[in-house]
Formats: C-alpha cells, sequence, structure tokens
C-alpha cells in the first residue's frame, strides 16, 4: 500500500432479532458512537465517511442520504457501499484505500442491517439473474445446501461435523457480550434441529439480526499520535467468480475459485507460507455451517478433504491451535451490512487483546478475516500488531 | 432482394413482492404518540445551535448533539413555496389538481412538506399561513395531518 493504514477505533451495537427500541438512525448512532469514543475522536475530526448497507433490505433506499444524522456525514465526502454480504469488509477496504492513496487521513467505516424492517428474502432473489435464475431463486439455504450434500459426498464428513461447528459458534457467541445467538446448545440439538433443506438444518444458519458496527481507520502519522493501540491492515484483497459457474459448490472443483484465488494473492503479497502458523486467529464468514469448513480448506489451513478433522479435533476452537471465529462469527450474528465488517472489528479487537470473554488465550499478532457474498466473491483482509509482523 | 425478419424482443416478466414495516424509534415514537392522542406536532430541540428541527431527530445533523428535548411547534404555520400538481400518474398520492407546500410550522427552523387542501388553486401563495387538519382516526402515520388549509 502506498501509506500504511491502522484501525484506531471501533464499536459495535448489540445484536438482537428485535430492536423495536429505536429507528435505524439511532441503531446506527449507536455504534458510531462507540466507534468515536473509542477513537477518542469527535465527528468534526473525520475527513470522511463511508457507509455500508444492503439496498432495500429494511425497505429503503439511499440510506447514506437520509441517515446522515445519525452516521454525522453531514456535508462531509463519503459514498454508500451495497455489496452483499461483502458490504462491511468492502466498506473497510474503501476507507482504507482512501487512507492509503493520502486522499484522507482518518476514515469512519460503518456497517448496519435492521433486518427486522424488510423482506431479506425477497429482495435476495433479485439477486439472482432475471432470465436463468429468478424464477428458480429462494434466498440463501439453497445455496449453502448444495454445498453441504458435495461437500459429505466428495469427503466422507458426516452431519456431525457441521453440527460440531453450529456448537462451536453458538458457545463462541455465549463469551461475547454483542452476540445474537448465545445458545447452550449440543451437538444433539444441532442434529435435531429442523431439517431446512439437506443437509442444511436450523442450526446449521445463520439468524436474521439487527446491529451495526462503526471503524475508525487513519494513517500511520495520525495512528501513532492518536492510538495507543492500533492494529495495521496489512493487505487486503477481493476477488469475483462468474455468476454462473455452479460448479464452484462441488468442493472438489479444479476450477481457480474466488476463495482460493484471493487468498493465494493474499499470502504471496504477505510472503505466507503456512497460513495456519502465520495468523494467530480467523474471522470468516460462515452464513452457514459447511461454508466455515470449505473455508478451513480454501484458505489453507488444512489440505482439501481434512477441514472436518479440524473441527473434529478441536483445532479451530477459541482456545485450539487455530483458532476460527472466537466472536461466534456469523452463524450467532447476520446483521448483513455489518456482517463482514464485524470479522475485521473482531480481528482487531483480537490483536489489541480487547476481546473480553472471547479473547483467544495466546499472543495474537496477526488475524485474517474473510467477507463472502452476493455473486461469489470474497473480501480478505489481513491484520497485525506492528508493522514489522 | 433479401427478406428482412422482424422479431419481437424476449421478455421476461419480473415481480417481486416485498413487505416492509419502519420502527418510528424513540424521538418518532415522541412526534406519533403527542399526534395521535393530542393532535400536538412536536420538533426536537439542538440547544448547542439553538434549532427547533422537524422531522424531530435523536441526533443533531449539524452539530451531532445527542438530542432528547422536544418541543411542541404550530400548529399554525406559513407556506415558504408550493407547487400546483396537474397531471396524473399512479403513483401520485392524490388526483390532480392538487397542491404541495413546504410548511414553516411557527416555532420550527425546518420545513414541513405536506398538502393544501380547501384553498382556491389561484391564491395560494408563498407566505400564506396555513393550519392543520387532523384525521379523525389517526394512526401513526404522517396522513395523522390530513393537509393544511388557509386560516
Ligand atoms: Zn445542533
Amino acid at each position: 500500500m502506498k501509506r500504511n493504514v491502522a484501525i484506531i477505533g471501533g464499536g459495535q451495537t448489540y445484536h438482537a432479532a428485535r430492536r423495536h427500541d429505536v429507528d435505524q438512525a439511532e441503531m446506527v448512532n449507536e455504534a458510531v458512537r462507540r466507534a468515536l469514543d473509542d477513537a477518542g475522536m469527535t465527528i468534526d475530526e473525520i475527513d470522511t465517511i463511508f457507509l455500508g448497507n444492503m439496498e432495500f433490505f429494511e425497505g429503503v433506499h439511499m440510506t447514506d442520504c437520509w441517515l446522515v444524522h445519525g452516521t454525522g456525514a453531514y456535508g462531509k465526502p463519503g459514498l454508500k457501499i451495497t455489496t452483499g454480504g461483502t458490504v462491511g469488509a468492502t466498506t473497510v477496504c474503501v476507507g482504507a484505500h482512501h487512507i492509503a492513496s493520502g486522499l484522507f487521513d482518518k476514515a469512519l467505516c460503518i456497517g448496519f442491517e435492521k433486518q427486522e424492517e424488510g423482506d431479506t428474502g425477497a429482495i435476495l432473489s433479485g439477486v439472482a439473474h432475471p432470465l436463468w435464475g429468478r424464477s428458480l431463486a429462494g434466498a440463501a439455504v439453497g445455496y449453502f445446501a448444495t454445498m453441504g450434500s458435495s461437500y459429505m459426498a466428495t469427503w466422507g464428513a458426516t452431519e456431525e461435523h457441521s453440527a460440531m461447528v453450529a456448537v462451536k459458534a453458538r458457545q463462541n457467541a455465549r463469551k461475547n457480550p454483542y452476540a445474537h445467538l448465545k445458545l447452550d446448545i449440543t451437538i444433539e440439538d444441532a442434529l435435531n434441529s429442523r431439517m431446512l433443506s439437506y443437509p442444511i438444518r436450523m442450526l446449521d444458519m445463520c439468524p436474521a439480526s439487527n446491529g451495526a458496527c462503526a471503524m475508525v481507520l487513519a494513517d500511520e502519522k495520525t495512528a501513532k499520535k492518536r492510538c495507543k493501540k492500533p492494529v495495521w491492515i496489512r493487505a487486503m484483497d477481493t476477488a469475483h467468480n462468474e455468476q454462473f459457474e455452479l460448479d464452484w459448490r462441488f468442493v472438489d472443483t479444479k476450477r481457480p475459485i474466488f476463495s482460493k484465488v484471493c487468498a493465494a494473492r493474499m499470502y504471496k503479497k504477505l510472503g505466507v507460507k503456512k497460513p495456519a502458523e502465520y495468523f494467530d486467529v480467523f474471522e470468516v464468514y460462515e452464513p452457514a455451517t459447511w461454508a466455515e469448513l470449505i473455508w478451513y480448506e480454501d484458505l489453507g489451513l488444512c489440505g482439501p478433504g481434512e477441514g472436518f478433522r479440524l473441527v473434529e479435533k478441536g483445532m479451530t476452537n477459541i482456545d485450539g491451535p487455530i483458532p476460527v471465529n472466537p466472536s461466534g462469527g456469523v452463524l450467532s450474528t447476520n446483521c448483513i451490512g455489518a456482517s463482514a465488517m464485524l470479522r475485521v472489528w473482531e480481528a482487531a479487537l483480537q490483536i489489541r487483546g480487547d476481546a473480553g470473554g472471547h479473547q483467544a488465550p495466546k499472543d495474537v499478532r496477526r488475524a485474517l478475516t474473510t467477507g463472502y457474498g452476493g455473486t461469489n466473491w470474497t473480501v480478505m483482509t489481513a491484520l497485525s500488531k506492528t508493522l514489522d509482523d | 432482394m433479401e427478406e428482412i425478419k422482424h422479431y419481437e424482443p424476449f421478455e421476461v416478466d419480473q415481480h417481486l413482492t416485498a413487505n416492509s414495516r419502519y420502527y418510528a424509534g424513540r424521538m418518532g415514537s415522541r412526534f406519533y404518540v403527542a399526534l395521535r392522542d393530542q393532535q400536538k406536532i412536536l420538533g426536537a430541540k439542538c440547544p448547542k445551535c439553538n434549532k427547533v428541527l422537524w422531522p424531530p431527530r435523536s441526533t443533531c445533523h449539524v452539530c451531532f448533539s445527542e438530542l432528547t428535548e422536544t418541543v411542541e411547534i404550530g400548529p399554525l404555520g406559513t407556506v415558504e413555496t408550493f407547487t400546483v400538481v396537474t397531471y396524473n400518474e399512479p403513483v401520485q398520492p392524490r388526483k390532480a389538481p392538487f397542491v404541495y407546500a413546504v410548511i414553516r410550522l411557527d416555532g420550527a427552523d425546518t420545513g414541513m412538506a405536506h398538502f393544501l387542501d380547501e384553498v382556491d388553486l389561484d391564491e395560494v401563495h408563498i407566505g400564506m399561513r396555513v393550519r392543520p387538519v387532523f384525521a379523525r382516526d389517526r394512526k401513526a402515520n404522517i396522513l395523522d395531518i390530513q393537509y393544511f388549509k388557509p386560516l
């Protein structure tokens, strides 16, 4: 990057199925004030504001305009970002690029979704191609169900393995005061939960959450002057599939799919040979249990077909050698426009040592986060404790 | 001569039905409770800017102060600008002709867009003094004020 960029503050709302007590601006404002407080900054010091949110998920458009009082964007330059599940990570990426380029020194990035207010499933069907897909489309469950079927058939994993991911996420969420689904569940509970679309059961899927996250990014000079524990954004990358490369859900595909392409580019930039050793914590975007197992493999934390062995051996537990989603992840909290930002913010908290009850019990110096959404694409972010890490 | 064939463009009809509901929040709820139960119109006061804002909001967009104080505004107001709508479209909320006006309620520092009715179209003018007509059956909608009319 042309200039180094650091995360110098952040904050989130608590996440829940109901936020009848606030309107959208009031909810967003909670996260914004927490982020500014954490960064020790006033809104006047912020140069530019980027707001991430999906179009029409809460029945409204142009939220960047009519939430100006909540975001603090009045009179400031900025953009609205709308990129599917990746929204929050893209918003951080855009903020970081604007600082790295030298255009601005301090950027406020915000992601939110108030899912209770709209019909996310109906609007998601608009993601499907009008000619080739829309008449068949039905939101996100089927997408991950076909992935799960392929995974079991190809590698010999069983429903117990997805249940292990379901339990790990919700037990981690119980340690995170902001998480939505803090469920004290067992493998049996997951296996007995209602079948939605084989092999996806109720507890294999993320909830529909309301919530917001905000982060303050700054250039190196500002970060060193103003922040005791800056977290550095060392690399970011994005990669897309073509929408109809449906065979990426065939988990043994030899095609260069988005997730592997993106990870390979990130690792090349950073000189990473063994990602499971290089990074201390991972926060991945797993709207469904099977997606997490496939992330293990696509990120190279293990070989192809070995992902379910990692969870089986507890390797990715909060106190395991490769902690994945100590926050509880998307499986526990999915306020779409904030979800991919929460991955980055939670990873930053781990590096700062400020994650509280869900802090991984190890020296966390580097973390990797992923987002994923829409028509098969990802945004990845690598964070570090110092510029030497 | 080569025969030219004409094909109709192939269209796929698309419909999306998406219901939504909006929660009025802290300030919005206070506004609608006062309107519904007392026929009072509330604005939010920013003590720092010394302004009264309509619609009421929890943060001042100018100075970013958290706002908690509401004050009654109106019910009388002044037309700041207006238009007479003379065409019909399915999206219009009323049949033409009708008047849209931006009304500055007494005590407010911002305008409210609303209908102006029971008025001679030739007599509508900027600076006209108006008052609200409240709906009999009020259900937390901006049409709980049915329209404004001249004094
Ligand atoms: Zn003010």
